[in-house]
């Protein structure tokens, strides 16, 4: 508890003083690197990957992860032997180099040339060149690059890249996770605040009303509300901060009675500030560091519970994709791609670890009374 | 004692019935119905549907109905599985769910317990760290993730357990669901406890009592009693979720429990099925309650309050 120990500086604000806190934590630190790194790289990772997030690579279905370049050489020729079935042609005289492949495709009847478009339409050529005709184009000779890919994470049981889609899952994710808090951040704070400091019969009738729900089972209340909302992205974290927000609102009503029963609130109140100048000027900035520590808790919670969602099948659809979905797909095909629960999963427990690692540090760093 | 009893119990009836009120008319305000399928059914069979399972009435009708059943204990009959009622459901599922929870609930009572004692007479050596570090990765590592790593670990590399499946309760079966559900739990446990006992071991009662130089078995009954309070009030409301299932073991695992209906119930529009599992897992939570309150009572002397 190295920032508990740090003596406190008469006249800083709350708020620098936390800053000066954090900056001398070390797992504070540690932990907010570890984020910046993750959204870094879920913002801009999908555009250095090479993959856009849904393309299907029908040659190459749950791949391993590897750092060397597909296709292997010795999966050329099989792989050229299933489209010369498909251009109803065979292939001879193949010449296969790191770049290129050519060959020359041979039959009975003269070989019309758009059946090269086959070339491009694989995963393991790219656009044919012909080079030559013979015996009245019956004989096609064509050279063809090979598409050189990378897959680093492995791909799916459909193809897809599997870093590419983690990375653009992590996107959804942790945009989910800040907007949803930010949802029950702004009901809770605003419920709360009003209860508390209204006080009297409306706050006993409000916190009447956080006590029932409460008293809902939590799992229910969510999948109520995404089935009845539909399994749009936009109303998933709606109804998850909608659920978020009692806990808030219990918080921030404590804290606005324990304000508002000060005697420097009071005075100002006997000096003829108004209900509304007293919320503004002493409740509320009073309010922001129990706010700011909880809600960068909650962040990683609604993550979960949104992961939680999806592993259900209740949140996001494809082709859109968060952590929970491509860990439930993960979960499915365990035996044959154990890479693709293993790198989601990486991702997504990373993420929380690092969150509840800022968020109990910030909680410290933010506490009044220390 | 028994009057107390008796008057917790009236008093969390309003509760159940706010609930069950909420929940009645959350589930009908839900679009789709229980009988809606791919290819719609003539309307003269949708018409008889609806008469045989009383959808026809109005809702008020309808709801008055329900809880005057629910009253008797009748739950109803299921929507979504055929010639069953939501009692039998039940009366199948409980026994799994219980039986995996009240494991669940034993290893992390003991483990919990075992580490947060450990963790409090070594304060601030490694051991200490090592078991606040393993509880934050423990908390923080959700069930949908550690539930198929231990397929692969012990499942498909190692081939020790089976990877899933109920098999009439075969305890090999039961190891890795168990293990699931207990790992949070332990890490939690296992912070109240430390808390608890450390905070015990600063107080002076706990320095006279040393220096009498009571026997280890003796200090150690004073320690726990301390730190079991925050403990018992803790699992009371964690044994209700236990006990009553989870969506996700039961899934990833395939156990056939009454987690699942929950979430099987609200996809389907199973009314009766979602219902009764409220009602299920309201009474479990009250029940349970109750009794961690009557527990911390026999702990704590200053706590008898039954007046």
């Amino acid at each position: 508890m190295s920032a508990a120990a740090t003596p406190v500086e008469d006249g800083a604000s709350l708020l620098a003083r936390a800053r000066r806190r954090l900056a001398g934590d070390r797992p504070a630190r540690a932990g907010m690197a570890i984020l910046a790194l993750l959204a870094l790289a879920c913002l801009l990772g999908p555009f250095l990957t090479g993959h856009p997030y849904d393309r299907l690579h029908y040659d190459y279905p749950a791949t391993r992860p590897s750092l060397s370049l597909y296709p292997r050489p010795d999966a050329v020729r099989p792989a050229l032997d299933r489209l010369a079935l498909r251009m109803r042609v065979r292939a001879e005289d193949v010449a296969v180099t790191p770049e290129a492949v050519r060959l020359t495709l041979v039959a009975d009847k003269p070989v019309d040339p758009r059946v090269l478009t086959f070339f491009a339409r694989s995963d393991t050529f790219g656009e044919a060149r012909i080079l030559g005709r013979a015996e009245d184009g019956r004989r096609l000779t064509v050279e063809a690059p090979l598409r050189r890919l990378r897959f680093l994470a492995g791909t799916d049981t459909l193809g897809r890249d599997l870093l590419t889609r983690t990375l653009v899952a992590g996107r959804l994710s942790l945009a989910l996770g800040l907007l949803a808090t930010a949802v029950a951040l702004g009901i809770g704070v605003a419920y709360g605040a009003l209860a508390g400091t209204l006080g009297g019969r409306i706050d006993a009738a409000m916190m009447r009303l956080v006590d029932i729900l409460y008293s809902l089972p939590f799992v229910f209340f969510v999948i109520m509300l995404v089935v009845f909302f539909g399994r749009s992205v936009a109303l998933i974290f709606v109804a998850v901060g909608a659920v978020e927000w009692l806990d808030m609102a219990r918080i921030v009503r404590a804290e606005a009675q324990a304000i508002r029963r000060r005697d420097y609130v009071r005075a100002a109140e006997a000096l003829g500030l108004s209900t509304a100048a007293i919320l503004r000027r002493h409740v509320v900035p009073n309010l922001l560091g129990p706010v700011v520590a909880f809600a960068a808790l909650m962040v990683p919670r609604v993550i979960l519970l949104e992961s939680f969602l999806s592993f259900l099948g209740l949140g996001v659809q494809e082709p859109a994709t968060s952590w929970g979905v491509l860990i439930a797909d993960g979960a499915r095909s365990l035996e044959s791609a154990p890479w693709m629960l293993v790198v989601p999963a990486g991702f997504l427990v990373s993420t929380l670890l690092a969150l509840t690692l800022l968020g109990e540090r910030l909680r410290v760093a933010l506490d009044v009374r220390a | 004692m028994l009057a107390y009893l008796l008057r917790r119990l009236a008093q969390s009836i309003p509760t159940l019935v706010i609930v069950v009120t909420l929940s009645f008319f959350l589930v009908r305000l839900a679009p789709g119905g229980p009988f809606d399928l791919e290819r719609p059914l003539p309307a003269a069979a949708m018409e008889n549907l609806r008469r045989v399972y009383g959808l026809d009435q109005p809702l008020l009708v309808q709801y008055g109905r329900y809880v005057a059943a629910l009253a008797r204990g009748d739950l109803g009959p299921s929507f979504s599985v055929r010639d069953l009622s939501v009692a039998e459901l039940f009366s199948r599922g409980l026994p799994v769910s219980m039986t995996l929870g009240s494991l669940a609930l034993l290893v992390a009572l003991v483990l919990g317990t075992a580490f947060g004692a450990l963790a409090a007479l070594r304060r601030g050596s490694g051991l200490d760290h090592a078991v606040t570090t393993l509880g934050t990765f423990a908390l923080t590592v959700p069930g949908f993730v550690v539930a198929p790593l231990l397929q692969i670990a012990f499942g498909l590399s190692l081939r020790w357990l089976p990877v899933g499946g109920w098999d009439g309760g075969n305890p090999k079966n039961l190891v890795l669901p168990v293990v699931t559900l207990a790992l949070p739990q332990v890490a939690v446990v296992a912070r109240l406890a430390r808390a608890g006992l450390v905070e015990v071991v600063d107080r002076p009662h706990w320095r006279t009592l040393r220096s009498l130089g009571l026997p280890p078995r003796f200090l150690a009954l004073h320690a726990l009693r301390g730190a079991a309070l925050p403990v018992v009030s803790y699992l009371g409301p964690a044994a209700a979720g236990l006990l009553t299932g989870s969506v996700v073991v039961e899934t990833v695992f395939g156990l056939p429990g009454v987690g699942r209906y929950f979430v099987d119930g609200a996809i389907n529009r199973d009314y009766t099925l979602v219902l009764g599992t409220v009602v299920l897992i309201a009474v479990f939570v009250l029940v349970l309650n109750l009794m961690a309150d009557l527990l911390c009572a026999l702990i704590d002397p200053r706590l008898r309050d039954f007046g």
